[in-house]
């Protein structure tokens, strides 16, 4: 056996566990904290199928920016297990239900599912170029169009969320930092001459 | 048997890069102690051993003897694991690094992104004590000091992109073989790079905590930050993992902009001189300008930490990538 | 920004070139200034004292911790007359006198100072007519408990055998000011 079998087994368990363990947990906290896990694990894998790229981008996309956000989200959530419980148990019928179509379909798809036989030979990238200057190749020619829609759909998105938050608030005293530090000590001092006994008036 | 030795192999590099790595963390943290006491005009620890040598020995014999405080409403498993998990992160960024032509553990094809990508777990350690201290003060500084981790990788992302760019490989050891050039110190990055330098060694401030961004652990202000409930052990884990990610930005600093471990000109007796000398001498000014940094800068506030990181240096970072691949593709040298 | 002043006279600063300024902020000028500028005072020799071990010149004037002197031919100075427990603002002092008994004299039987009521004013060293109760130069007498601080009369004559070298010493060099 092999190193690599070693860590591919030891991945796999790993985030096979932490995966049950989302759904099963208690804490939504410890769910999301199993997600990470998983989805680290998962890039173990990738590693290990030779996709170094993906599985940093993976960690880097998902793990480091992602599940930080839903991190926030579940932390900040007050949730009621009571309450969630109770629905829990009105809703399992349909819920149920649901599940078992979609796993019915799962099982009939992949049982009928039929390796081709090229995919086995051999990685799909070639031997003289890593995978990160291979995915490139490919994704900047051949799917170039798509990359630049995904793109356009993330942007929109962003325009969209900060439409959505963003109010204008009138009378609101803002920093210009860039005044700031242009002034100097002309511009901020004057000197006066005050005359005995009168002061100097203020603007 | 090959399976066994190979591992064998890794542990044993490992051992020896975290035992020299913490005893150099050891004295680089009494090194920034004195820095900051001398601007200051103070001493520093001096006491223990001449002129303090034993200080981080005595202080870490400390932390471990003290008695561990978990406290009632803490959530116990997750208390225990976020300072395991800084500390453990930090060190593994060091997997990759090269001391010197192919001195790194693990020599990966994406060493940038894997540092990277690391340094962006880094936030969970915070996040995860914040919440898990189930204190408010130390959830509230969690959640400003992960806004603030996020916003300034996103800079720093920007910022490794202009050097993959000008480099062409995400390996550490080629970006530094692409800094080989016959000028010496003046073909390293740094110069043709300089917005891009300023901004990295800034974000880096910010994604190590240190001043002035290190609001979320202001010592003046806040007691600890998302540290306020740990004690002792885990304490001297976090307090570990911060030095190592400084000590990390630090060596990322060298490695991208300052030419790793090749000599400042290519003259005689500079060449003779290993090339791990240069990269841990780098790595010393380096930490020398994070600790001058801590001791003359004041303290930003939150709002214009998250204005320099979104509306400073984000556009800025966006734009060098456009006109540094420009310049590039123009110019004709643009990476195979 | 910059407002006319009343008197009318226009600001006579030379507006800052924009260009200039971010070229300044761009090469990080003030970055560098204050960092040489922390250099410099990074090397300039450190006014710490170590203290244990140097100290700082003290006052012959020092209010430290009390003494109660004796002539030199080892006879008490203090004649219980009761004055610095009189004066005393904090009312540390507590004396009982009586006759002694071979000579007739009169003299302190019980003089209890409570440290940790005393601020040290020195009043009661002004008040004494015959500068027996002093306070010396010692400032370290810190204790473990708080029991310690309650001196009494011997503890004071004998902390007065320990000092009276330092102590009149510094009275002599404060005597040419009173």
């Amino acid at each position: 056996m092999s190193a690599a079998t070693v860590f591919f087994y030891l991945f796999s368990f790993v985030t096979i566990a932490s995966a049950a363990m989302v759904i099963s947990g208690r804490n939504p906290v410890h769910s999301v904290l199993f997600l990470i896990l998983a989805f680290v694990s998962a890039a173990g894998l990738f590693v290990l199928a030779g996709a170094e790229f993906l599985a940093m981008l993976l960690v880097v996309v998902y793990v480091g920016a992602v599940m930080v956000l839903f991190l926030f989200v579940v932390m900040m959530l007050d949730v009621d297990f009571a309450e969630l419980q109770k629905s829990i148990r009105r809703h399992l019928p349909l819920g149920g239900l649901i599940g078992a179509i979609v796993l019915a379909e799962l099982v009939l798809v992949v049982g009928a599912w039929q390796v081709a036989p090229q995919a086995a030979l051999g990685t799909p990238t070639p031997g003289n170029l890593s995978n990160t200057a291979a995915l490139g190749q490919v994704l900047y020619t051949q799917y170039v169009y798509l990359f630049q829609a995904a793109g356009f759909v993330l942007l929109t998105a962003m325009i969209g969320a900060i439409v959505l938050t963003l109010h204008h608030r009138p009378n609101v005293k803002r920093q210009n930092i860039s005044a700031q530090n242009a002034r100097t000590r002309a511009t901020a001092i004057e000197n006066k001459q005050v005359p005995s006994r009168t002061g100097v008036p203020v603007p | 048997m090959d399976l066994l030795l190979s591992i064998l192999l890794i542990v044993g590099k490992s051992l020896l890069l975290i035992t020299l790595g913490l005893t150099a963390i050891a004295y680089y943290l009494l090194a920034d102690r004195k820095i900051w006491a001398a601007v200051m005009l103070r001493k520093g620890p001096n006491v223990v051993g001449p002129w303090g040598i034993w200080q981080s020995f005595a202080d870490m014999i400390k932390f471990m003897v003290k008695e561990p405080i978990i406290p009632d409403g803490a959530n116990k498993g997750v208390f225990i694991l976020a300072p395991l998990v800084t500390a453990a992160l930090a060190l593994s960024a060091w997997a990759v690094i090269p001391f010197s032509d192919g001195w790194a553990i693990a020599d990966l094809n994406v060493g940038v992104l894997y540092i990277f990508a690391i340094s962006s777990l880094g936030v969970y350690g915070i996040i995860m004590a914040g919440w898990a201290s189930n204190s408010k003060y130390p959830f509230l500084s969690a959640l400003r000091s992960a806004a603030q981790m996020v916003s300034y990788e996103v800079s720093i992302g920007f910022v490794i992109i202009t050097v993959l760019l000008c480099a062409g490989s995400l390996n550490l050891n080629d970006i530094v073989k692409a800094q080989d050039t016959p000028y010496g110190i003046l073909g390293w990055y740094w110069l043709p790079l300089f917005p891009m330098f300023v901004i990295f060694f800034i974000s880096a401030l910010a994604e190590t905590n240190r001043p002035p961004f290190d609001l979320v652990e202001a010592e003046s202000e806040l007691v600890a930050g998302f540290m306020v409930e740990y004690s002792s052990a885990p304490y001297l884990l976090f307090m570990l993992g911060e030095y190592v990610a400084i000590i990390t930005m630090c060596a990322l600093l060298v490695i991208l902009f300052c030419g790793g471990w090749l000599p400042p000109a290519n003259i005689w007796p500079l060449t003779e001189v290993p090339g791990v000398v240069w990269f841990v001498l780098k790595l010393t000014w380096f930490f020398f300008l994070f600790a001058m940094v801590k001791a003359f800068v004041p303290r930003y506030r939150y709002d214009q930490l998250m204005r320099l990181g979104w509306k400073v240096f984000l556009p800025m970072s966006l734009v060098a990538v456009i006109v540094v691949a420009a310049v590039l593709e123009i110019a004709g040298v643009a990476a195979k | 920004m910059t407002q006319a002043t009343p008197q009318g006279s226009p600001q006579a600063s030379p507006k800052a070139s924009p260009l200039l300024a971010a070229i300044k902020s761009v090469f990080l000028k003030e970055f560098f200034s204050t960092f040489f500028l922390a250099f410099r005072y990074l090397l300039k020799p450190k006014p710490t004292l170590n203290y244990p071990h140097e100290k700082n010149p003290q006052s012959p004037r020092f209010r430290g911790e009390h003494a109660l002197r004796r002539y030199p031919n080892g006879e008490e100075r203090c004649i219980a007359c009761k004055l610095c427990e009189a004066i005393c603002p904090a009312q540390a002092i507590t004396i009982e006198a009586e006759p002694r008994g071979n000579d007739g004299t009169r003299r302190t039987t019980r003089y209890d100072i409570d440290m940790t009521k005393c601020i040290y004013c020195g009043f009661c060293q002004e008040a004494c007519p015959v500068d027996a109760i002093v306070e010396g130069p010692n400032a370290e007498f810190a204790t473990e408990t708080r029991e310690e601080l309650f001196y009494d009369k011997q503890r004071l004559l004998d902390n007065g055998d320990v000092w009276e070298r330092e102590i009149a010493r510094n009275l002599a060099a404060d005597a040419p000011y009173r």
